[in-house]
């Protein structure tokens, strides 16, 4: 933990209102400025007690408080180091070991989550027993999507009109594995607007999940491995659709800053998020009305991370016909947060069932987010919430359907089928 | 085991486990407010989440002679929430409901930890809100409020928190839960508390008036070369007749940290700007937008801007309201001071401050309430560089005594606390004191509400320093009465 940050956070308090879990629990330590005040004790001789790590754990790493400081206190920077010494330093409890060990052996690894699919589904009947054996595997349990069909996706998908660009696509994990369909309808909003676009079959995590849980080697590796992947594919730009994989990959440059040459290559490589990517290309292909009440969700490592905010509402709001709603205390996390709803599932409940209220409050048919944990967290809250259903579907499907002049009934997946 | 471990022990007849933290990790996080300058780590934190918790809690203190602290978010600028390394810090962050909203009497009623904006958010959409404006209000509660009698950029036409708050339930330092309302017939007791910075007992419940949302609003942003330039045309406009919502000015300093931090903007070469927003009904507030215009034309505004639409507002506002946290951009450490001089002894304190930082070589940002005169001037320094928080103290204080100089205040809005009770003998003789303490003892004969806040010593309510028990010298020598 750098003592430089820390001494940037001047005790303001901006960061409060924005925090979920000081929004939930109303308590100093469990705030940004408490944390970072945390960091300092540590950087001052206090050891990682178990009240710390909790306090440190029970942080999202949403990055909402970077939004709201005036000081511009890298917190974001500041929560990956002080994971990072967690780990090293602090020893959990055999069956929070374990627990860990099977998240990051399984969600970094596509061929392992493909596996899985099966019996994920199948534990959906099985939750309540699972929830008594372990909190963690319960959350697993009731965030699986209903199976999507595997989509097989070539290797480059050629544009259609001028080129106007050659663009590598970030597959993700859980994105390739629980929507696939994302990633076609991704592929297709792309050629549609005139890129090449190249997918790399062999490639692997991005290291996101990794990285936002202190796991620093693992990232690194990871990271050069998927550097390596888009340089060999030779592509101007690669374009990310989801958007906790977008952020770290922009963060590379600083992951590798220790490991001579990566740094460079890091740099070198041009990361976009979908939406980021495609207003700076500007629209060229026919929007189709689209007849449908759109609820917009800010994924925090869109919206907080990246700074992209106005990109997919500006996409959105140009499909003819498309009523665009608001979601009240939009820069409020959702509880998913990577790994958070798997290993902290109590808050995660508690901010998903906060969130759920206010996405359907908007009234609106479809719920759209930029983010596979958002989309399945949310859609579990809507679940448990019982009133009312409300479908949910990425940004790019609702482009793609736009673009090739769909029915809007054609969109999303409906959370109540998902039992 | 000590007193407070015996309190502490009886915590749990009254709160659950999870709400009294003892553990010392967690208790360092509310070693400090807003001002981290002054640091007390908390003998023990209650988070409470009803007033009759805080009532119990009191109580206990009271029975073992206990001091205790209320705090809220912990926004403040002067460390009235400091804790006490020997008391219980009372926390109001859980109470956050408002508990009923009254469009017709203009009336809500909301728990103290309910933030200030949280209010208007929950009228907005009914043609309210609730007026004082603290530049934190996204964040500061609404018991903070009541604790420091906070004002804002808009209190120049509406008024502070004593103006908009009509009734208090409170916890006295006895533990009794009182109400106070603006119609209660007699001494003005809801007007001694709103401002009592925690000396007189803890807000539990509090009853705002709203106001309506104004018909019409413009913001005008005018830019100056010189600070005198923007002090003339305050001057001048409020000489007019004029009373706009607010009235505030930036100078070159303070606009390059919020430039920094928020990118507001601001025209490019300004040494000053000032932000003068009118409000009221359309006619009335384009005839005054004439006149502001030009006068600061003829004050010297080299450039004006109109905010056309909400966006636009808030853009000029943010960065007017994220100045204070923005100067971390500039500046490793800071001192927000706060002070108050006259409008017309406006020009002659600034160059005062002028000269001192030529003296002591220490920069000031100056961000300043123009409309009524009230100084945030920003003391920039150094914490690694040996002596220059010193010099930056100095500095700060002899800004106060140039404040008092042209017949002014210690402060403005951010309350005496525990910043600036040394420099309270400065503005009041030992017979001012000595009045305001039988106030206090009236509420709080132990002394156990907030000590060691406002006053610079314990003078009456206990001779020696420290808690005094049993009857006032004052009241003992049948100079006074308690009631």
């Amino acid at each position: 933990m750098d003592p430089e940050l820390i001494k940037d956070c001047v005790h303001c308090g901006f960061c409060l209102p924005t925090c979920p879990t000081y929004v939930l629990w109303g308590e100093e330590m469990d705030s940004p400025r408490g944390r970072i005040q945390l960091m300092d004790q540590h950087v001052h001789g206090t050891p990682v007690t178990d009240e710390m790590a909790g306090h440190l754990d029970a942080c999202l790493g949403c990055m909402a408080c970077v939004t709201a400081c005036p000081s511009g206190v890298r917190y974001d920077r500041l929560i990956e180091q002080t994971r990072a010494v967690v780990e090293e330093e602090h020893t959990r409890t055999p069956e929070e070991r374990a627990v860990r060990a099977m998240v990051f052996a399984l969600f970094p690894y596509r061929r392992r989550l493909r596996a899985m699919r099966l019996p994920m589904a199948l534990s959906k009947r099985l939750q309540p027993l699972l929830e008594r054996a372990n909190p963690t595997l319960g959350a697993m349990a009731e965030l699986a999507p209903p199976a999507a069909r595997p989509v097989r996706l070539p290797p480059v998908v050629r544009a259609r009109r001028r080129r106007r660009a050659t663009v590598g696509l970030l597959t993700g994990c859980v994105q390739g594995e629980f929507f696939p369909q994302v990633n076609a309808a991704t592929a297709r909003v792309l050629a549609l607007e005139g890129c090449d676009v190249v997918i790399p079959p062999r490639q692997g995590c991005c290291g996101a999940l990794s990285l936002h849980s202190g796991r620093e080697a693992e990232a690194k590796r990871f990271a050069m491995r998927t550097i390596a992947t888009f340089e060999r594919a030779g592509v101007d730009t690669v374009v990310v659709n989801a958007a906790g994989c977008g952020s770290s990959m922009k963060d590379y440059a600083e992951v590798l800053k220790d490991e001579p040459g990566w740094s460079g290559r890091a740099d070198a490589l041009a990361v976009r998020d979908l939406a980021e990517f495609l207003v700076e290309l500007g629209p060229v292909a026919e929007r189709h009305p689209l007849p449908v009440s759109v609820a917009y969700h800010d994924a925090c490592h869109l919206a907080h991370a990246q700074g992209v905010r106005s990109q997919p509402r500006e996409l959105l709001g140009g499909i003819p016909g498309l009523d665009l709603r608001e979601i009240a205390e939009s820069a409020i996390c959702c509880g998913s947060a990577g790994t958070y709803n798997l290993f902290q599932p109590v808050a995660a409940r508690e901010l998903g069932d906060r969130k759920a209220e206010r996405v359907l409050a908007t009234g609106a048919d479809l719920l759209v987010s930029a983010n596979p944990g958002c989309t399945m967290q949310i859609a579990a809250a809507t679940r448990r919430a019982g009133k009312g259903e409300i479908r949910v579907a990425h940004t790019a499907e609702v482009l793609d359907a736009a673009l090739r002049g769909l029915s809007p009934q054609t969109l999303g997946w409906v959370t109540e089928d998902a039992g | 085991m000590s007193t407070l471990q015996r309190l502490t022990a009886r915590l749990s007849e009254i709160l659950d486990q999870d709400s009294v933290i003892t553990d010392p990790v967690r208790l360092r996080t509310y070693d400090c407010d807003g001002l981290t300058y002054h640091r007390a780590t908390p003998g023990v934190v209650v988070l409470a989440e009803s007033a009759e918790q805080i009532a119990a809690v009191v109580r206990l203190c009271d029975e073992y002679g206990v001091p205790f602290v209320a705090r809220g978010s912990g926004t403040g600028l002067s460390g009235g929430a400091l804790p006490r390394t020997d008391g219980v810090l009372i926390v109001t962050s859980r109470m956050r409901r408002i508990l009923e909203i009254d469009i017709p009497n203009r009336r809500a009623v909301v728990e103290p930890g309910v933030t200030n904006l949280a209010i208007t958010e929950a009228v907005r959409d009914q043609g309210h809100y609730y007026a004082p404006d603290p530049s934190s209000q996204q964040i500061c509660s609404i018991g903070g409020n009541v604790a420091e009698n906070s004002g804002g950029a808009h209190c120049l036409k509406y008024g502070f928190t004593v103006n908009h708050v009509v009734g208090v339930e409170l916890v006295t330092p006895q533990g009794e839960i009182v109400e106070l309302s603006d119609r209660d017939p007699g001494y003005d007791l809801l007007g001694a508390f709103i401002g009592s910075e925690g000396t007189l007992g803890i807000a539990t419940k509090i009853t705002v008036r709203l106001s309506r949302t104004p018909e019409a609003v413009t913001t005008v942003l005018a830019a100056f070369t010189g600070i005198e330039g923007g002090g003339r045309a305050v001057s001048a406009i409020i000489g007019a007749g004029i009373v706009p919502a607010a009235i505030e000015m930036m100078d070159a300093l303070a606009i390059e940290a919020a430039e920094a931090a928020v990118h507001c903007g601001y025209p490019e070469g300004a040494g000053a700007v000032l932000v003068v927003e009118l409000d009221g009904p359309h006619a009335e507030v384009d005839h005054q937008f004439a006149a502001v215009e030009r006068i600061c034309r003829e004050t010297g505004a080299f450039e004006i801007r109109v905010a056309a639409s909400a966006e636009e507002r808030a853009a000029i506002w943010k960065g007017r309201k994220s100045a204070f946290a923005a100067v971390g951009r500039i500046s490793p450490a800071y001192i927000v001071q706060d002070g108050v001089v006259p409008r017309t002894a406006l020009p002659e304190v600034l160059a005062g401050i002028d000269r001192l930082q030529e003296e002591f070589g220490i920069r000031v940002a100056n961000v300043f309430h123009a409309g009524d005169g009230n100084l945030h001037p920003l003391v920039l320094f150094d914490d690694a560089v040996p002596g220059q928080g010193e010099r930056a103290e100095t500095v700060s204080g002899r800004i106060l005594d140039l404040c008092i100089e042209h017949g002014g205040s210690i402060t403005g809005e951010h309350g005496v606390g525990v910043d600036k009770s040394r420099y309270m003998p400065r503005m009041f003789s030992e017979e001012d004191l000595d009045t305001m303490q039988l106030v206090r003892c009236a509420f709080d004969p132990k002394g156990l509400s907030n000590p060691g806040k406002v006053f610079p010593t314990p003078r009456l309510c206990g001779e020696v320093p420290g808690v005094r028990r049993g009857v006032h010298p004052l009241v003992e020598s049948g100079a006074a009465e308690q009631f």
